[in-house]
């Protein structure tokens, strides 16, 4: 009977949810080794269909490609000795390879076949020439762009922390202030351009006005319904451990209410972002909109695609960062592990 | 151990208080809660309150812990009256409520913060952890704590500021069989060491034999005194001996639970 049992548990054992050593290597060993081979092909494709005209954006294609595939593999190279980097890998690298064979996607329909009309639609190897030609005006864009957003958003979010903490706490404030943010708040910011132009001094500060106004709705509608849905219980413990109405507030009422702060954060941020890249393409003189608009004003597409490039990765370091400092505020809200 | 300081705690007077909640379906009739309830507790007392669901026993404490005001009658904690929540009137629901954000240290501080006292009295707070026995979790989060352990921090939290009068409403409530009567023990215990003024909310007749001085049964709403009976019992009590059962009988036939001949 023991026995039995016992042969019974070891039949069972194989097909246990637990990956044996030999098959967890093996996808390991595939997911770090997917973009040293994605580069190999998107190396090999780029010099197949550049042979017929070895230009400078081809050559310098060629050296990013490289560059990628040297890069990819010193690192699986390293990764044995640095087991962060080993998990940092296997999360990314199937990510980074599709994005490598979609740029050989990219490729075959411009350089390879010529599908698309150019100038409209640059090969992936001439925007990548834009981008360098142009690093030193687009570094300036991105600078003014950065200021202006930082500044509008900082502004944005301070006026709709204090208005969302008075509409959520005080009865008169939500008395006055609720109509006003239900019909104001939903005119998207960028509509008030026509008048922001005629009140507003310089176009900076009326662009950083607008965008600080796009901010300061969400960041007050969240705010406010966080603070009026405190835990009635939570308030009552606190006042009969003796807090007074600012411990009430700061210390009990802004602490429950930081997850629906978070996400009002989040979505003026990207109420900002929108406002931003408006804001510049038809009022202020400098950022990566208006660099979008001079570029295709002169029909140079390749250099609307780097700044398209740059925004992306600019718009997602952003966003990253927020998330990464909601991560240390709310690190309380984490797990479910009970002792 | 926190040294126990002279008796800091203080008698309770309840005198002809009535209570009234407008009715939810119906907003303009205010049907009472609470209707002309008197009752005394001793300083140093522990007094369980025993009745029906919605029978005003949480109404009741809410209005001692100032939460409430009541519409006639009178709250005095010694010769003092009521007139809000104060730091010495400590007050444990059954949801323990620990502030999510605040790791286990700094939920039992939010006393001594909320009365600006900290700096002077960080020290005791070392006492508090060691007194429920949570040294080792005091930079833990609550959600990672256990539902008697988190009813532990709720009662630590509440003892720190040396509250006059601990008001418990249901404090077990929520707790599975076992870990609800080594509670019962740590309660106790808690009492005999403080001699704070306890008054237990309870459903379970067990616990509040178990545990009181006196018993205060309360009849469906609107809520009334129905009567007063003093255990007593030698301490540590015996679950089941026969005058706890006996006792048991009684308070359920008052309570109309006790099986009916047919």
């Amino acid at each position: 009977m023991l026995r039995e049992s016992r042969r019974g548990a070891e039949v069972s054992l194989p097909s246990s949810p637990i990956p044996t050593r030999a098959s967890f290597s093996t996808g390991v060993w595939r997911s770090l080794l997917a973009l040293p081979v994605a580069a190999c092909v998107a190396l090999a494709l780029h010099l197949s269909v550049s042979r017929a005209d070895p230009s400078p954006d081809a050559l310098s294609y060629t050296l990013f490609l490289g560059g990628i595939l040297g890069a990819g593999v010193a690192l699986v190279a390293l990764q044995p000795w640095w087991p962060g980097l080993r998990r940092w890998m296997e999360n990314m690298f199937p990510i980074m390879a599709v994005a490598l064979l979609l740029l050989c996607v990219w490729e075959i329909i411009t350089t390879g076949f010529r599908l698309l009309p150019l100038p409209y639609f640059p090969s992936p190897a001439g925007v990548l020439m834009s981008l360098l030609n142009d690093r030193a005006l687009l570094f300036d864009s991105t600078w003014h762009s950065l200021i202006l957003l930082l500044g509008g958003y900082a502004m944005g979010v301070i006026a709709g922390l204090i208005s969302g903490v008075c509409i959520g706490w005080f009865s008169f404030a939500r008395y006055w202030g609720m109509p006003v943010l239900k019909v104001v708040g939903p005119i998207p910011a960028t509509a008030w351009i026509p008048l922001a132009m005629v009140v507003s001094p310089s176009a900076i500060f009326s662009a950083a006005g607008l965008i600080a106004l796009a901010v300061w709705f969400p960041v007050t509608m969240l705010t406010a319904s966080g603070i009026s849905n405190t835990k009635a219980s939570y308030l009552d413990v606190a006042r009969t451990l003796g807090a007074g109405r600012a411990y009430l507030i700061f210390r009990v009422a802004i602490p429950a209410a930081l997850p629906n702060i978070f996400i009002g954060l989040f979505m003026g941020l990207g109420a900002s972002f929108l406002t931003l890249v408006v804001a510049e393409t038809v009022g202020v003189k400098s950022g990566l909109g208006w660099y979008v608009s001079w570029a295709q004003g002169w029909a140079e597409y390749g250099k609307v695609y780097a700044a398209l490039v740059i925004m992306a990765a600019f718009f997602s370091t952003i966003m990253t960062l927020l998330f990464k400092v909601r991560d240390h505020v709310l690190v309380w809200q984490k797990g479910v592990i009970k002792w | 151990m926190v040294a126990i300081t002279e008796s800091e705690a203080s008698s309770l007077t309840v005198r002809e208080v009535s209570k009234s909640f407008p009715a939810p379906d119906d907003p303009l009739s205010r049907p009472l809660a609470l209707d002309a309830v008197s009752v005394s507790l001793a300083a140093g007392e522990m007094v369980s309150l025993v009745g029906p669901s919605g029978c005003g026993k949480s109404t009741l404490l809410r209005l001692l812990a100032g939460l409430e005001t009541p519409d006639s009658g009178a709250l005095l904690i010694g010769q003092e009256p009521i007139v809000g929540p104060s730091a010495e009137r400590g007050l444990v629901f059954q949801d323990p409520n620990l502030f999510p954000w605040l790791t286990v240290r700094r939920n039992i501080e939010a006393g001594l913060v909320a009365r600006g006292v900290l700096r002077e009295k960080r020290d005791e707070v070392d006492g508090f952890m060691r007194l429920v026995g949570l040294e080792e979790f005091a930079r833990a989060y609550p959600h990672h704590l256990s539902g008697g352990m988190a009813q532990r921090v709720a009662l630590a939290r509440a003892l720190i500021n040396h509250p006059k009068v601990l008001l418990l409403d249901e404090p077990l409530g929520a707790l599975d069989a076992f870990t609800r009567m080594r509670m019962q023990d740590e309660v106790l215990r808690l009492w005999r060491a403080r001699r704070t003024t306890m008054l237990l909310v309870t459903h379970d007749i067990d616990e509040a034999i178990y545990m009181s001085d006196r018993i205060v049964i309360m009849t469906q709403r609107p809520g009334r005194i129905e009567r007063t009976i003093a255990i007593a019992l030698e301490r540590p009590r015996d679950r089941s001996s026969p005058e706890f059962l006996r006792l048991r009988g009684d308070i359920l036939e008052l309570l109309h639970f006790a099986g009916k001949p047919i």
